[in-house]
């Protein structure tokens, strides 16, 4: 009875099998394109390597799983000075800092956005979401041409007096890293604050002023614990991607004492320790699945929300 | 009260007054807001813009301007133009976006089109792994793409043809989030007037449906190609020699080797043709769904855009 009161919702009209056909080959493309190849990393991560050539034997059935390699690269993680170990912290380091200042200067910026750009809001949302179309290579190489010795930067900064002889940005400075991560993916983190705050009904705003309180605690108590889920939402949307990069490191650091997990990755994988390189991506992903998981359920709860 | 508050604050304006008065009074004129706005859009914007010039420079300097040339895009014989490496790298990435366009796009619309309509079980897991998918960093699905056409694909192996499977497979999401909101505002009353007017299933999707999704799976498209030129991640992890290479690949592995404005230039072509091509969709995509809307209030209802 019920599912023919479905089936009436959905369209009575369409034969069962007509719908989940439309879902089959999109379906068929993620079995084989992200399900298959990530059972291949678990098959090679904690699979054989061939005795002779050295080169990985994905073994594919779990019951002939062997976890030593697996094991001693997660215990040479946590030895400490190891190059692995480096690498996790810098990560750790660089992302979180980075990571951090998106939100303090996405803060700001989305909340002008949601509140005070009035008739200019489309050409500020235009321009603030020109970085996405725009080559996050393109926007390295900017960069890359503005901090070379001769650069503009070196060149404003000596004028200003702040630094004697131009700097070295790009070898091997943590901080270019950092910033250079900030301005890479700082626009993911307005444009979640920017929904959040935007919604605030500015009554909200207005009540607890009425209410006697000031502009810093209405800040404090309504605006801020009412954006607290952009700020998730964008906190994680910023830190996953700038987890697995290497190329911004690499771009503007480019030495090994600046190299990132994803670093550690797509080396082992070039230099043939591709047993290494599966295990770190399975690393990454375990230290990663909270905040995916976190992000996926939040999204779904808007979609309810949008939806009802 | 409040007025006299804000008067004197404009009578003595200091920086820290500045930053609480915007906390104190939203309704106020936020000088300081409007400051950090504008700084961040200097920030975020003028390395590109000057990047962009720098590729006009008439000499082959990237930090000092020497006066206005076209010569590394066509004439020098390193201009993108003439230097077949630049140039097969951008025919490379217009072929690869556009093809995968051609293949995400309509794996997409059609699994949209399932989840919106079909709540079957299987409907909620095929939905979790795509969005799955899209969250992923991007070196975990490179390097487990790479292993699978490695191990397993070894007939079609690392190349053109896998990083057009990886790509299309990672940018499904777009037009399925894309189409699924269009769907959800447009709802199934238009179909099912189709069906009771006579139209078999599948005559009402292309008559019906398929009209009414068209700005929103062009749309997709135009992200789809847009986000294709600029991959930088998964087409690396799946490259092969100079065949494979696109621009971003090319910009990342010349960038700090002392690079010609040629690089700029070619940065810039894919700038130019993501800009040209998002203001075309925006454009369309407004005139689209205004003219639906006004359909839809009943402004001209003899109208409906059947198979426009």
């Amino acid at each position: 009875m019920t599912e023919r009161a479905e089936a009436g919702a959905t369209g009575a009209w369409f034969p069962r099998w007509f719908w989940p056909s439309f879902a089959a080959p999109a379906s068929l493309w993620l079995l084989l394109l992200f399900l298959i190849p990530f059972y291949v990393i678990l098959a090679i991560a904690f699979g054989d390597i061939d005795p002779i050539f050295l080169t990985p034997t994905p073994v594919y059935s779990p019951l002939r799983w062997d976890v030593t390699a697996f094991r001693d690269l997660v215990s040479s993680i946590f030895t400490s000075g190891s190059i692995y170990q480096n690498a996790f912290t810098h990560t750790l380091l660089f992302v979180s800092v980075a990571s951090l200042l998106c939100l303090v200067i996405g803060y700001p910026v989305a909340y002008f956005l949601a509140r005070h750009a009035g008739r200019w809001k489309t050409l500020f949302l235009v321009l603030f979401l020109a970085p996405f179309w725009i080559s996050y290579m393109m926007r390295m190489l900017a960069w890359i041409n503005l901090l070379q010795p001769s650069g503009y930067v070196n060149r404003i900064l000596e004028s200003l007096g702040v630094i004697e002889a131009p700097v070295a940005w790009l070898n091997g400075k943590p901080l270019t890293v950092i910033l250079g991560l900030t301005y890479g993916y700082v626009p993911y983190m307005i444009l979640p604050l920017f929904a959040t705050l935007d919604r605030i009904p500015s009554s909200m705003l207005e009540a607890s002023r009425d209410l006697g309180a000031g502009g810093v605690p209405t800040f404090r108590r309504v605006t801020l614990p009412m954006s607290r889920q952009g700020i998730l939402a964008g906190l994680v949307i910023v830190a996953l991607p700038m987890f697995g990069d290497y190329f911004t490191t690499t771009l503007l650091a480019g030495t090994r004492n600046t190299a990132m997990i994803g670093n550690l990755i797509q080396t082992s994988i070039q230099s043939s320790l591709v047993q290494t390189g599966a295990s770190l991506v399975l690393i990454l992903l375990a230290l990663l699945i909270v905040p995916m998981l976190y992000y996926l359920r939040a999204t779904e709860r808007a979609e309810e929300l949008f939806a009802a | 009260m409040s007025s006299s508050h804000a008067r004197t604050e404009t009578l003595h304006p200091s920086p820290a007054r500045r930053l609480g008065s915007w906390l104190r009074n939203p309704w106020g004129r936020p000088r300081f807001l409007w400051a950090v706005a504008i700084a961040y859009m200097a920030w975020s914007l003028l390395p590109v813009a000057i990047a962009v010039l720098f590729s006009f420079n008439s000499t082959r300097s990237l930090t000092s301007w020497q006066g206005f040339s076209t010569q590394w895009y066509v004439g020098n014989v390193s201009s993108v133009w003439d230097d077949p490496v630049l140039l097969d790298a951008l025919t490379q990435s217009l072929k690869l976006a556009a093809l995968t366009v051609l293949i995400a796009v309509p794996l997409g619309v059609t699994f949209a089109l399932a989840l919106d309509r079909w709540r079957g079980r299987g409907s909620g897991t095929a939905n979790f792994v795509m969005l799955f998918s899209f969250i992923t960093p991007e070196i975990a699905i490179g390097v487990a793409l790479f292993l699978f056409f490695v191990q397993v694909a070894e007939g079609i192996g690392p190349g053109f043809t896998a990083q057009l499977m990886g790509l299309s497979m990672f940018m499904m999401a777009y037009p399925v989030i894309v189409v699924r909101a269009r769907l959800l505002s447009i709802g199934k009353e238009y179909e099912e007037a189709a069906m009771d007017l006579g139209a078999s299933p599948l005559e009402s999707l292309r008559r019906v449906l398929l009209p009414l999704l068209a700005p929103a799976i062009f749309a997709s498209a135009v992200i789809v190609f847009a986000a294709s030129i600029d991959n930088f991640v998964i087409s690396q992890q799946l490259s092969v020699g100079a065949d494979t290479q696109t621009v971003p690949i090319l910009i990342y592995s010349s960038a700090r080797r002392g690079p010609l404005p040629s690089l700029n230039a070619l940065a810039s072509l894919t700038l130019f043709a993501s800009t040209l091509l998002i203001a075309i969709a925006a454009l369309a995509y407004r005139r689209r769904t205004r003219a639906q809307r006004a359909v839809e209030h009943g402004v001209r209802p003899l109208q409906v855009p059947l198979g426009s």
